[in-house]
């Protein structure tokens, strides 16, 4: 038996089938195909231009005084980002710190232990949806009110980040509540009926069939957070400093409140300071983001 | 739109726990190592060291910031920072006693007054530079030369149904009026409604607003028709694509220059700028030094800074005001 028998085999098992399939598709389905090329298009396109015209802006920037100088009013061309970056790395990280734990435990008990049929555990679920649609001033208005002045916390790297884990967590706690429901109810019968604990059942075999989904749902979370200016700005994130947090307790800026400072400056070199800060955004965002696709890949294996 | 929307915020994904702790790791290491450099090398004054925490209105901060880099140079033990709340908002941080000064591109308000009492917090007014606003229009505008305050008013009032520049001078073309502005958060927009309308606050709605100026700027360049107003610094920034109108504020057109900002002739656009030091924060010598740095150099700053600086008049009573303190706070 060839390959033209196979391929003969369908045409002239159901030749009606076929007809009735080929009867008129071809130009629905181009129309189709083409309709989502140009969806596609839309987004690639605009990345694509929102790129070139960023690195050509910046280009003359493009150097390591930017990375290594502190913000300077008087000549920019000596300015640099470095307490930006430095602050950006520090928020986030504080902001993982807190709010991945918390919304990975949460989503846990929401699905395998709280009992929908309660009210209570409805009402819980209901509000965390309603959470993830706040507007992020929202959540600064909050930070400013409770963290900063009810805790006494201060314009510091630590209210920052409490204030963007308040932020994204709604988001990470749906995104693993969907990762752990997309582990098979089967996994977890097999796991029972063997004699584990349900402890055991969702350590061993829920969570690490699970890592995948919530390390995505983490990145996306944590990707809001990162070029997150309005609730910090409200929480009086500054525009102006010269030196790198040095703890949670430190006043800090991060690159969006930067980048938002050096575009409203009246002197043109700043804009093209801005594009550069916007740039070393970018690359942040890309190596956190490869780092999490590799931790996504690695654990995929395993299951 | 507020303006943080136009960050083009890149939605780009970050990463979870493993990750966490490279980062704090690498945050730490460089972190510790900047503070220690930072320490040391002391001058005359370099011994003092603390933190001077400086915010409010984000006109006044170029000022605020050069001032801090200048004496953050002779000063390396202390840190300073300066935060861009905006004139109320700084105010507002600074009468609940979170900051040391507080920048402002116009004089406390009653309310703002009474939040200080209240807290006990009280602090002294000094008047560092002047700004003037400035009204621009296109570059291929060859018709509008000066505009009184009234002409102003019929087209920045609450209300204006005026959209074409022959309805603001009879003499003036069919021209569609396209106009641009500071958002209503800007101590500039209060400055200039409450200058040309009486009125702060007081503003027609029709017209683009953006907290970024250099937005106001495109749009007024890019459009034949377009006015705007800003800042000073912002028209001698973009002389080539911008033409800028004489004012008559009463006593004939007069242009806005350094010269006529300074001695008070360009009016009434021209506004002192001013810092509020909190009488408790003068205490502390760091912050006591700061202010003295800032008033002394007051006109090398202000210059820095792309604004005007004080004229004879005010420069002598910013000194007075100066020695006032040194005497109350010992120095």
């Amino acid at each position: 038996m060839g390959s033209p028998v196979l391929d003969k085999g369908p045409e002239a098992g159901v030749p009606e089938v076929r007809r009735l399939k080929s009867d008129g598709t071809p130009w629905r389905e181009r129309l189709f195909q083409l309709s989502l090329w140009a969806s596609l298009a839309v987004g690639v396109v605009f990345l694509g231009c929102l790129l070139v015209y960023i690195v050509v802006e910046a280009w003359p920037r493009l150097n390591f005084r930017i990375l290594t100088n502190f913000p300077d009013i008087i000549d920019p061309s000596q300015a640099g980002a470095q307490s930006a970056i430095m602050g950006t790395i520090w928020v986030i990280g504080f902001t993982a710190l807190y709010c991945l734990p918390v919304g990975f435990l949460t989503a846990i008990y929401l699905e395998e232990y709280a009992d929908p049929e309660r009210w209570w555990n409805r009402a819980v679920e209901i509000n965390i949806q309603n959470l993830a649609a706040v507007p992020s001033i929202v959540y600064g208005i909050l930070g400013l009110g409770i963290i900063s002045r009810g805790l006494g916390f201060g314009q510091t790297v630590l209210t920052a980040s409490l204030t963007l884990s308040l932020l994204v967590l709604p988001t990470v706690i749906i995104a693993a509540r969907e990762a752990i429901r997309a582990v098979p109810q089967s996994i977890r019968e097999a796991s029972l009926a063997l004699g584990a604990t349900q402890w055991q059942t969702i350590w061993r075999q829920v969570l690490p069939a699970a890592v995948p989904g919530m390390a995505t749902g983490s990145i996306l979370a944590l990707s809001r957070a990162i070029g997150e200016a309005a609730p910090l700005l409200l929480l009086g994130g500054l525009t102006f400093i010269t030196f790198n947090p040095t703890g949670p307790e430190s006043a800090f800026t991060v690159l969006p409140i930067q980048i938002f400072n050096w575009i409203s400056q009246s002197r043109s070199e700043f804009v093209s300071l801005a594009a550069a800060a916007i740039v070393i955004l970018l690359v942040i965002l890309l190596a956190m983001n490869s780092l999490a696709i590799w931790l996504r890949n690695r654990y995929s294996h395993r299951w | 739109m507020k303006s943080h929307a136009s960050l083009r915020r890149p939605v780009a994904p970050v990463a979870p726990v493993a990750l966490t702790a490279v980062v704090l790791l690498a945050a730490s290491a460089c972190g510790g190592s900047a503070s220690g450099s930072a320490s040391g090398d002391g001058g005359v004054e370099g011994d003092l060291s603390g933190t001077i925490r400086v915010d409010g209105s984000s006109t006044v901060a170029p000022l605020s910031t050069a001032a801090a880099q200048l004496f953050q140079g002779e000063n390396p033990g202390v840190r300073v920072t300066v935060g861009t709340s905006g004139t109320g908002g700084g105010f507002e941080k600074f009468c609940a006693g979170e900051t040391d000064i507080s920048d402002a591109s116009r004089p406390i308000e009653a309310d703002e007054k009474a939040a200080c009492q209240q807290n006990d917090i009280t602090y002294e007014e000094l008047q560092i530079a002047n700004d003037g606003l400035s009204v621009v229009v296109n570059k291929d505008n060859d018709f509008a030369e000066c505009l009184t305050i009234e002409q102003l008013k019929k087209i920045w009032e609450p209300g204006s149904k005026v959209n074409n520049w022959n309805q603001v001078d009879p003499k003036f073309p069919d021209e569609k009026l396209e106009l641009f502005g500071p958002g209503t958060d800007s101590g500039t927009f209060d400055y200039f409604t409450e200058a040309v309308n009486g009125e702060e606050g007081a503003s027609r709605t029709e017209y683009s607003p953006s907290e970024d100026d250099n937005v106001t700027v495109q749009g007024v360049a890019g459009s034949k028709g377009g006015m705007g107003y800003f800042g000073l610094s912002y028209y001698e920034e973009n002389k080539d694509e911008l033409k800028v109108l004489k004012i008559d504020g009463g006593d004939g057109c007069v242009e806005p220059t350094s010269k006529t900002v300074q001695d008070g002739s360009y009016k009434p656009l021209s506004r002192p700028l001013f810092i509020y030091p909190k009488a408790s924060s003068l205490d502390k010598p760091e912050v006591e030094a700061f202010v003295e740095y800032y008033v002394e150099n007051s006109a090398e700053i202000a210059e820095k800074a792309l604004f005007v600086p004080l004229n004879q008049t005010q420069q002598a009573d910013l000194n007075k005001d100066l020695k006032r303190l040194q005497e109350q706070h010992g120095s």
